[in-house]
């Protein structure tokens, strides 16, 4: 039956992390529990997560989608090493958001980069979480 | 046929080892889809190697943090190492917060480690319905042990005796007064009792209640010949995890020799099956031909016609008239 998969009843997770040196998780908790609320799956990996971290948690918890939280402006180096090891294990399949104080001059260059959702500060939560519910993919496997 | 190809690859690629294919195989038999189905069908004749450890226990008790712990002691002795962390799902949402995964984040570069979080789905016990099919994937892909960590639910802990051949019961010290020690049936189910942070000055309290309970408590179900040993364990301290790895191996071992490792695997077995049958005579309800029956059935109780147990037997002999008719 593909049609549990693909279907409206279907559970969606999540990977919410926070890479790099940024400290502060408020926000990325405040998502967190947003996305618990809305019926998904949350694997909440907290702060300084390297991307190695990130990829290894993707790829084994075979998540639909990883939100990126980040507050510390390194997002311009972090995100491409992070798009790098998504793709080294092979879950750049994956729907990948990023949140956080990402200046609007940054995000075409962010968008680019395959991210495919930049959601800055006052974005309600709602918006993530339908954008979500609307993107997340819907997985094949191959032989 | 290319749909049969796929699938047999998705087990042979989990039998290799291959990372994404044991995960795309664990969300498959979550979800419980038929190429989850066939794949575990094949990998049936390469699993069973694997030593399934249950860690159960209240909230806040240590328990990812010792199994964090656990990872690294059994990666010293040269073991690949699996665990799959169950954390409860909204009943109101459907959705979950798993956050066990957050403490075993320092093996993500060693292949030999797979951590996979599981929410329960609503179902009981602190266990997700497919828990033992996901063990058995990461038993078919080599990793033993596969430490299943579960919600301490309070009576509950009872469900991952069921499931496990080892299982630890975690207690912190200073969560309330040792009366909550006495709550019969979690006690009975540990093979092993630990005490985490036992750094703290109530630790040696608690372990002593608990030997003491292991002289009270009798029942007619306990295996002559094992007593729950209690370990003391502090993460800070760095100290008696290989203690509780040696107390793990040497039940481990006791199962083998006492032959009760063949009881228990027997009752996991009958456990399983009986859960699939209440499963799937529940789905031949919600077909069309069932829906109705069932409904019907509601009517008669709301109208105070018929008892639910009476209703239960009436329905049961519908769906034989119906098979018989089909």
């Amino acid at each position: 039956m593909q049609g549990t998969e693909q279907g409206e009843g279907r559970s969606i997770r999540v990977l919410v992390a926070k890479p790099g040196l940024d400290g502060h998780d408020r926000g990325a908790k405040v998502l967190a529990r947003a996305f618990r609320d809305a019926g998904f799956e949350v694997i909440y990996t907290g702060l300084f997560q390297t991307p190695e971290m990130i990829a290894n948690a993707a790829l084994q918890e075979d998540v639909d989608v990883v939100g990126l939280s980040i507050l510390s402006g390194a997002h311009m180096s972090l995100f491409p090493a992070i798009m790098d090891e998504l793709r080294a294990v092979g879950r750049d399949d994956a729907l990948v958001v990023a949140g956080g104080t990402i200046p609007d001059d940054d995000v075409p260059q962010v968008l680019e980069m395959g991210i495919a959702a930049v959601f800055g500060p006052g974005t309600p939560l709602h918006t993530a979480i339908d954008f979500i519910r609307d993107n997340a993919p819907v997985r094949e496997d191959t032989a | 046929m290319a749909d049969g190809a796929r699938k047999t690859s998705l087990s042979a690629r989990v039998i290799d080892g291959e990372p994404q294919a044991i995960a795309r195989l664990l969300t498959r038999v979550e979800n419980d889809d038929d190429i989850g189905r066939e794949a575990l069908e094949n990998l049936l004749p390469h699993s069973g190697r694997a030593h399934l450890i249950g860690v159960t226990g209240p909230p806040g008790g240590g328990k990812s943090t010792l199994v964090n712990e656990l990872i690294r002691s059994y990666r010293t002795r040269g073991n690949r190492v699996a665990v799959i962390a169950i954390d409860p799902s909204s009943p109101i949402t459907g959705g979950a917060t798993l956050g066990d995964r957050i403490r075993m984040l320092e093996w993500h570069a060693d292949p030999n480690v797979f951590v996979r979080s599981m929410a329960s789905r609503r179902f009981g016990g602190g266990l997700a319905q497919n828990t033992l099919a996901a063990a058995t994937v990461l038993d078919a892909a080599g990793f033993d042990p596969v430490i299943i960590e579960t919600v301490g639910t309070g009576q509950d802990e009872v469900s991952i005796a069921e499931l496990a051949l080892t299982t630890l019961l975690v207690q912190a010290p200073g969560m309330g007064d040792s009366v909550q020690t006495l709550k019969a049936g979690a006690v009975e189910i540990g093979d092993v009792m630990v005490v985490t942070k036992a750094d703290r000055p109530e630790a040696n309290e608690l372990a002593r209640d608990l030997r003491r309970l292991q002289t009270l408590t009798f029942s007619g179900e306990a295996p002559a010949g094992w007593q729950a040993p209690v370990v003391k364990t502090s993460a800070i301290a760095a100290a008696g995890v290989d203690d509780l790895v040696t107390e793990i191996e040497r039940h481990k071992a006791w199962l083998g020799e006492s032959g009760e490792r063949e009881v228990r695997l027997r009752r996991i077995a009958a456990t399983q099956l009986a859960a699939r049958v209440r499963q799937d005579l529940m789905k031949r309800m919600s077909d069309p031909s069932g829906t109705g029956l069932f409904t019907m059935m509601v009517d008669e109780i709301m109208a105070r016609a018929i008892t639910p147990q009476r209703g239960s037997q009436l329905l049961l002999a519908l769906l034989e008239h119906e098979r018989g008719r089909g």
